[in-house]
């Protein structure tokens, strides 16, 4: 905020046109947009997907067919297959090349949600995985050598909801609540092929309804500018939630060889839209929105994050919920307004700080004004227990004195009578008594 | 001839004693008789579904008018539906008591405690009424004769609450599981499943009906065996009939097939039909009275203090002479 520092003498005129131009000659930044995908091949990409959902829902067999390879094979048994007793975060990574563009692609799983007798706070450890990774991004932003940036936050979130034909369950409901400003969240009816077209309509109206009621902000496709476009996504919109049916086992079906699950009755064909949505979900996925749900997870969920992190160290003490409107002010402004915060702050703690004083002063002249009258009754109190004493141990002498005259007086009585018995005695042995 | 031989003495003409069959068959027929049948299992099961279909009528809760999107309740409810259906001259009063919100909600501690306490307070009554100076002639059976616990078709393996649940209620009542939706899972994948399951189900101790200890002789030993091997039955249930090869079935429609609810390749309903009411209908009562009830009632009985050996006096009178 230096501008003052710059000679006043230099003006800057700047005129912008907005008249589209001609060219009246091929320039070639038409060229634009293969230079910035020619870049972007070279440099690879990278999608995190995590998958939530009770165990036995067809989480592992849905990636493993939305990406044609065995993440979860026999030998390296998917999370699901095994039993665990809490909630663990767990992520594989794999790396698929097709058409000569390479896609690091990340699965995170989430065995053990949803499985146990009280499954309150199973959430927690998916929201605590969610930040760490933001966190992890936010750290690297601000480095000084920002070179490699790895993008590890999370994309998408695909929530199974077990078919039961009804609605969602509370854990349902609880969790998408808490996610779905920290993550894109799309919702899925999981193993399809239990629930009829019929039923399957109404569960998806209920599920639709109640995720209204509860105000969960899933994942909104965005409209474009093509009207087909715009028809398509329509028509995916009117499907959600997606039903999903999974499968890589291949069988054969009136000559063509499909995937699908092969049934008593009949064989469900996972790539048939009359089947399920798997179709839909896949090229929603994939083929279409891949780069959108990375953009919204940068621009918006990650933003999100970000100013709620900077905004608790910034203004330590202070509020966060204020802090929330400020940060679209311009920083002066912001500036401005927390020296005056800063001033009213030390007014108040001048202010409490003059009351402590007076308050403590108070509280030590009354301490004193005791303490002295404390004083003054012991010294009553010990003055006359020395009067007492003395009074006493004048008594003591009198009576001593008395006893003292009494034992002289019976001294000389009793002397007086040995003499007189001597003087008697010598009488007597002049007399010749005694012999 | 007054001995006693084992081998029975023959009999010298016809007396009729095997008539007394009819005569039984006769009176039961006047008096019907009483069925009690929990369903035990989270919502979004085919509870509902799968009783109307055993019995053939719409006897759930689902259907005496209650919405099909009702909340879930917040805590476990028990709710009894009766009606009286009858076949072939016999009457049954069928009760059917369904517990909605087992095992909905985010925590659910002690869900199984509203089931516990309904089941042992129908025994209760019951030992009111036996122990009664004077008794009804036919005391109202509530107790329940039997609890069909559905697992969810996870296909890998039982939850936690599943065992907890059958684990506590094992000594009470009949637990008979079931896979319910078992569409859900090919053929193979319902055969692991089901495997797994049992295998589970020994570790953990849980006996289910029909119970190994209970088998009188070596003919149920053999076909309680057949069916100890082939639970828990993997069903769907339905209430829509379909044409299929010209007949009328109850089944239902996918896009790639329609499931048949009766026909044993599809499913596994017709054997818990034939298991639940045709053969052993009169033994899963049997077992609750000679069995669990006796077992609650001795728990009660020592409660009061040492009639343990004894004939149980009315407890009033009991009380009254000590």
């Amino acid at each position: 905020m230096s501008f003052s520092s710059f000679p006043c003498t230099m003006r800057v005129s700047v005129c912008v046109s907005l008249k589209q131009r001609n060219l009246e000659g091929y320039v070639g930044f038409a060229n634009l947009p293969n230079q910035v995908y020619r870049k972007s091949v070279k440099r690879g990409f990278e999608f995190t997907l995590m998958v939530v959902g009770e165990s036995g829902l067809g989480k592992s067999t849905l990636i493993n067919s939305l990406f044609l390879t065995d993440l979860y094979s026999k030998d390296y048994p998917g999370p699901s297959q095994r039993i665990k007793k809490t909630v663990q975060v767990e992520q594989s990574k794999v790396l698929i090349k097709e058409g000569g563009v390479q896609l690091t692609l990340t699965i995170v799983d989430t065995p053990g949600f949803g499985d146990a007798v009280d499954n309150s706070n199973c959430w927690q450890p998916v929201i605590n995985y969610i930040d760490s990774k933001c966190e992890d991004f936010l750290n690297a932003e601000s480095r000084v050598n920002r070179r490699s940036m790895p993008d590890n936050r999370v994309h998408c979130c695909l929530y199974f909801i077990a078919p039961s034909g009804h609605g969602l369950k509370p854990l349902d409901i609880e969790f998408m609540k808490r996610l779905h400003d920290k993550v894109n969240v799309i919702p899925l009816i999981a193993k399809a092929d239990t629930l009829t077209p019929e039923e399957c309509q109404l569960f998806k109206k209920q599920i639709m309804k109640e995720i209204q009621e509860h105000k969960i902000k899933i994942y909104e496709f965005p409209d474009t500018e093509d009207d087909d476009d715009n028809k398509l996504i329509r028509k995916i919109k009117e499907k959600m939630p997606l039903a999903v049916v999974g499968s890589n086992v291949v069988i054969e079906v009136n000559g063509k060889k499909v995937r699908g699950r092969q049934y008593p009755w009949g064989v469900a064909e996972v790539e048939n839209g009359e089947h399920c949505d798997f179709t839909v979900l896949r090229n929603m996925l994939i083929r279409t929105h891949m780069q959108d749900l990375k953009d919204v997870t940068n621009n918006v969920h990650y933003e999100n994050y970000r100013s709620k992190k900077l905004a608790a160290v910034t203004c330590n003490g202070v509020d966060t919920s204020k802090t929330k409107g400020q940060l679209t002010k311009s920083p002066l402004a912001q500036m401005e307004e927390e020296r005056r915060e800063h001033v009213m702050k030390m007014k108040k703690m001048e202010a409490e700080m003059e009351q402590v004083f007076e308050m403590k002063v108070k509280e030590k002249k009354q301490k004193l004004k005791d303490s002295e009258a404390e004083l003054e009754r012991r010294h009553e109190q010990m003055k006359r227990n020395l009067e007492a004493q003395y009074k006493e141990l004048e008594e003591k002498r009198r009576v001593f004195e008395e006893e003292k005259a009494n034992w002289e007086a019976q001294q000389r009585i009793l002397e007086q009578q040995k003499l007189d018995a001597s003087k008697t005695m010598e009488k007597n042995k002049k007399k010749g008594k005694i012999f | 001839n007054s001995h006693n031989s084992s081998g029975g003495s023959t009999l010298l003409g016809y007396i009729g004693i095997d008539t007394i069959i009819e005569q039984m068959r006769k009176k039961t027929m006047k008096t019907g008789f009483d069925f009690n049948i929990m369903v035990v299992g989270h919502s979004g099961l085919g509870k509902s579904t799968l009783v109307n279909t055993l019995f053939k009528s719409h006897v759930s809760r689902k259907s005496a008018g209650w919405a099909r999107d009702e909340k879930i309740p917040k805590t476990v409810e028990i709710k009894a539906v009766s009606h009286v259906i009858e076949e072939g001259g016999v009457k049954m009063k069928l009760t059917v008591v369904d517990t909605p919100g087992f095992g909905d909600q985010i925590n659910n501690d002690n869900c199984w405690e509203p089931i516990s306490k309904y089941i042992n307070e129908q025994y209760e009554k019951f030992l009111k009424e036996e122990v009664n100076i004077t008794r009804k002639k036919r005391i109202p059976d509530t107790r329940v004769h039997c609890c069909i616990y559905f697992i969810s078709p996870t296909g890998h393996f039982l939850r936690q609450l599943d065992t907890e649940f059958m684990k506590r209620l094992s000594h009470s009542v009949n637990i008979i599981p079931v896979i319910a939706k078992a569409d859900t899972m090919t053929l193979e994948e319902r055969q692991e499943f089901k495997q797994r399951v049992r295998k589970e189900l020994e570790v953990s101790g849980i006996e289910f009906y029909p119970q190994k200890e209970f088998d009188e002789d070596m003919e149920d030993k053999s076909d309680n065996d057949k069916i100890r091997e082939a639970m828990p039955f993997a069903v769907v249930g339905s209430d829509k009939e379909y044409q299929v090869n010209g007949k009328r079935v109850l089944g239902r429609k996918t896009a790639w097939g329609i499931v048949e609810v009766e026909n044993p390749n599809h499913c596994e309903f017709a054997q818990l039909r034939d298991f639940l009411i045709r053969s052993h209908l009169q033994d899963l009562k049997e077992v609750t009275h000679n069995i669990h009830y006796e077992t609650y009632r001795a728990k009660r009985l020592n409660e009061n203090g040492g009639l343990r050996d004894e004939p149980a006096l009315p407890l009033t009178l009991y009380r009254l002479l000590f």
